[in-house]
């Protein structure tokens, strides 16, 4: 298993190094200058250029930024002068992250509970129905969902705030609006891997033991049904979080979805490196996680001396 | 009628054999077919979305303005005879817009998808099929690139490449494609070993016969419910893109763009934002439903 | 008083194709400490009667009619204590489950759930119908693992399935069997996922528990080499009937049915020298969508008469122990018989 891990580890890190690499040389073949040049003397260029270390050859660019890295250092922006990416994401991400964090534990409690319920359920216009809500519940792009509910709940009902995250009250239309995808997701993949392991011999067996349904529906299938909910919570916690560059924008909530949309519409490439690699960092590392997660509950892997 | 003095003949071989009924035999296409019409609700999608297309094929013939016809007299007019569904800021004519709109989401979801699909069985079949080292490197060279979010990859291309329909389709082809891979590559490991496979070989075939006909054909059933799941989700993708503003550029639209457009008059002209989203959500919904009809179609035992 | 008796069980089961006749009216019965085997091709129905009467039929199955005795209780669904009562029904179900029948299924390695110790999965049955402590049921349960045979049994008590054999596998679910004492064993083709060599050390397995522990057991094969080493009696079924039954030497001695002499013809028996080709039973497995009127085996039997071919032939004692569902045996019944089933036919 410690051999697994590692060599998860082995390709975090090389996926990791990738995206670094391919991030800074797309940003750094983009057309025209980062500044203003309209505004500028070319003596001032120059001075910017040289402060920035723009006047040296790429690939002694490229090192220096790796090192960057590897001190901590994501760089500063052009645009704000002063600011650097780390004050950034140091201002922006205990903010997504609360949010994301919200909607993620609000779906795998939703999710995991409407999903046994639909295969559960004796009653066929009862699944169906719950089937057809959770097809309509993945098809809404999660931007035409805050704003709908932005449209109803805040604007026309007026129940609840739609600007930025003061009071608790705040966090329900934007948490809700992320979550729904995955409520929607998490209970299609619960129901029917549940169902399948419904069908498994080995409910059978434990029919036949005289086992009581509560014993056979929690200790014996739930366990196995929830394995492919591990998998998948990996590339589900990489929605939240682009999800959230929309939600954070439509709700106007200062979170780093919302710095990296500006920096994008602001042509801050810097920032937009940054955040970039922190976002492809973050997602690299929860993949993993969930991965590793996945193969200490399973002790056939975890077992396995081979 | 049976009578007394027959009772203990032998039988008649003829009759003794008539016994043996076989089900009448039904081409794969037409069993799927059936089964996916009855699923009231995903018949309905597929009959929603043909008209969806229809109509989004034959809007210049509907409409009598141009999408980028702007009219300085007639800014956001609500709903009105002359204009179905009302103007926008410029003058311009939102239901031809919208229609223009719809052709360009319905595009970039198809034709990306149609590319992701080419590529991925290539490459997926190769990988399953070579099997040993060549595999190994093919999906590990996969997992680096399908490891990055791809919206990040399509942003930084749109912002590289500028912002038009082929950016968007490059950035989703990028690692659009490695989903099918993976599906092609373990059907195609599953059933190289299977006996069709087997005897296809000893009877000569080359390699690359038999991964066209015999392998893909049998592959199929995964490939095109994952296939019928990417054209929703490319259109979500371009649509998100153009909402946080790195999507096409003006004069033309998507319904992405639309909506974004939108956004500021949200609360004074809100049906300036409804269509666009409607039809948004229209053509991803009945997608979906499709999907979920065929994939218990070609599943028969998924049904419960 | 037997210990299980099979009355007139009538099983269908519902299907977007039609109705499946999966038992059609068979009697049997099991004593106590014997060995009974029942022998059929896959869809002879030998499986069902065994679910039904534990009550683990499928969702789609109904059991049209038929009387269940558990040491002369009646325990089917139909039975009047039962019959609108789903819940006292399932109730006595779970007593009996598990505690008083038990069944050894025919694949260990899906029989076992993955995920868990198969400590865990041997005590747990113990703690549900005895509610004894956990420790006493460890206790019971590697005593248990001992006299299967598994070695080493305190360490393995915390192991996964994966980390077992295919043999020992099928012993720990011989222990979980065994654990509560029950009075009948249901055996589903224990030794068919097995390799011979395993075979025949889990049949003197299950040889030794008959004897030791005075248990019934039913055993369910298409293997007649298990049934001939094993078996007192034996029950042949054919597309959800019982054709023939009798005990071990009869059946293979004196085979009466049509059916059974294909079957044994084609292991071998009654070749005699010489080499000659092996002879098979023309045909394929009966649609049990669409069975026969008559007959069910009419198809595919070398002796098939016309009468075959319309009626169903009735069962014909031999002696106290055998017995034959063939028109070969009942001839001179032929006219009430016939009557019989046309005037039933005629009432539906």
């Amino acid at each position: 298993m410690i051999r697994y891990i590692l060599k998860r580890l082995a390709m975090g890190v090389i996926t990791l190094f990738f995206l670094i690499t391919i991030t800074f040389f797309l940003t750094r073949i983009m057309p025209g200058s980062p500044f203003d040049t309209a505004n500028i003397s070319p003596t001032m260029l120059e001075t910017l250029e040289r402060n920035y270390g723009l006047d040296k050859p790429l690939d002694q660019q490229y090192v220096k930024y790796l090192s960057d890295i590897f001190h901590g250092d994501l760089g500063l922006s052009y645009k704000k002068p002063g600011l650097t990416v780390n004050q950034i994401i140091a201002r922006g991400f205990p903010i997504t992250l609360r949010l994301g964090a919200g909607a993620f534990i609000l779906a795998l409690i939703i999710g995991i509970i409407v999903g046994i319920c639909m295969s559960v359920t004796g009653s066929e216009i009862n699944r169906g129905m719950l089937l057809t809500l959770s097809t309509l519940g993945v098809s809404i792009p999660n931007f035409v969902l805050a704003i709908l509910l932005m449209m109803i709940f805040g604007v026309s009902l007026k129940w609840l705030p739609t600007l930025g995250l003061t009071t608790p009250k705040h966090y329900i239309l934007p948490v809700v609006s992320l979550a729904v995808y995955p409520i929607a997701e998490i209970s299609r993949l619960v129901h029917s891997s549940y169902t399948e392991e419904m069908n498994q011999d080995y409910v059978l067996m434990a029919r036949e033991k005289g086992l009581s349904v509560f014993q056979i529906r929690f200790k014996h299938i739930l366990k196995n049904a929830l394995l492919p909910v591990i998998t998948v919570s990996g590339p589900l916690f990489a929605f939240l979080i682009t999800g959230s560059f929309v939600v954070e924008s439509i709700f106007t909530i200062p979170g780093i979805g919302k710095e990296f949309v500006n920096s994008i519409n602001n042509r801050d490439y810097t920032v937009i490196m940054g955040l970039t690699i922190f976002v492809g960092a973050i997602v690299i590392a929860a993949n993993l996680l969930s991965d590793i997660v996945c193969v200490l509950v399973d002790p056939r892997i975890r077992l396995d001396k081979k | 009628m049976l009578k007394k003095e027959d009772y203990f003949k032998p039988i008649d071989k003829r009759v003794q054999d008539s016994e043996f009924i076989a089900l009448k035999p039904k081409s794969f296409a037409a069993d799927v077919w059936e089964r996916f019409r009855e699923n009231k609700l995903s018949l309905f999608s597929l009959y929603l979305l043909l008209s969806i297309i229809i109509i989004a094929v034959s809007g210049p013939f509907l409409s009598p303005y141009p999408y980028d016809g702007m009219n300085s007299s007639m800014t956001n007019r609500m709903m009105s005879i002359q204009h179905w569904f009302g103007t926008d800021q410029l003058g311009r004519d939102l239901f031809t817009r919208s229609l223009y709109g719809l052709r360009i989401s319905l595009l970039i979801g198809f034709i990306s998808t149609f590319i992701n699909v080419g590529l991925g069985m290539v490459y997926g079949g190769i990988a399953g099929y070579a099997g040993g080292k060549a595999d190994m490197a093919m999906m590990r060279f996969v997992d680096i690139i399908y490891a990055v979010p791809s919206l990040l990859y399509i942003i930084l291309l749109m912002l590289l490449f500028g912002s038009n329909v082929r950016s968007i389709m490059l950035g989703i082809c990028i690692s659009g494609w490695i989903g099918i891979a993976r599906i092609t590559r373990a059907q195609v490991i599953t059933l190289k070993e299977r006996d069709f496979s087997v005897a296809a070989y000893i009877q000569g075939a080359s390699s690359f016969r038999i991964l066209f006909r015999h392998l893909f054909v049998n592959a199929l059933g995964p490939i095109i419910v994952e296939a019928t799941l990417m054209v929703p989700q490319a259109i979500f993708m371009e649509a998100f893109l153009s909402f946080i503003g790195v999507g096409i550029s003006a004069p033309e639209a998507s319904l992405g763009t639309l909506a974004q457009d939108a956004r500021m008059y949200l609360e004074i002209y809100p049906y300036q934002m409804i269509f666009p989203i409607a039809m948004l959500c229209l053509v991803i919904f009945s997608l979906n439903f499709i999907s979920e009809g065929l994939g218990q179609a070609l599943n028969p035992k998924d049904r419960r | 008083m037997s210990l299980l008796e099979i009355r007139n069980l009538w099983i269908e089961f519902r299907t977007p194709h039609g109705t499946i006749q999966a038992v059609r009216n068979i009697n049997y019965s099991v004593e106590n400490g014997e060995i009974l085997g029942i022998v059929g091709e896959s869809g002879s129905g030998k499986s069902v009667s065994m679910l039904a009467v534990l009550g683990l039929l499928a969702s789609n199955s109904v059991i049209r009619s038929g009387e269940i005795l558990f040491n002369g209780k009646n325990i089917s669904p139909l039975s009047p204590e039962f019959k609108n009562r789903p819940d006292l029904y399932e109730k006595t179900m779970k007593d009996i489950r598990g505690n008083r029948i038990s069944m050894v299924f025919q694949d260990p390695m899906s029989f076992l759930n993955p995920l868990l110790k198969i400590g865990t999965q041997i005590t747990e049955g113990i703690i549900c119908h005895t509610h004894c402590t956990k420790a006493a049921a460890k206790k019971q349960a590697i005593d248990l693992m001992k006299s299967v045979g598994i070695p080493a049994a305190e360490d393995r008590f915390d192991q996964y399935p994966f980390e077992f054999s295919g043999g020992m596998r099928q012993r720990i679910i011989i222990a979980i069997a065994l654990s509560c004492n029950p009075e009948l064993i249901i055996a589903d083709e224990p030794t068919t996922a097995l390799d011979v060599t395993v075979q025949a050390q889990i049949m003197d397995l299950l040889k030794k528990i008959a004897d030791e522990r005075n248990t019934a057991i039913i055993m369910i094969t298409h293997n007649l080499g298990v049934v001939a080493k094993l078996c007192d009696r034996i029950n042949i079924m054919y597309a959800g009937d019982i054709v023939e039954t009798g005990t071990t030497d009869q059946i293979f001695y004196e085979p009466r049915h049509w059916y059974t002499r294909g079957l044994l013809e084609s292991i071998g028996m009654n070749i005699g020298s010489g080499r000659v080709k092996l002879p098979s039973i023309p045909g394929t497995p009966p649609d049990l969508l669409n069975l026969n009127k008559g007959c069910a085996f009419m198809p595919r039997c070398s002796h098939a008469m016309n009468i075959c071919r319309d009626y169903k032939p009735a069962v014909s004692q031999f002696n106290a122990t055998q017995a034959a569902r063939c028109w070969d045996y009942c001839k001179d019944r032929a006219d009430e018989i016939v009557a019989q089933q046309d005037k039933e036919e005629t009432l539906q």
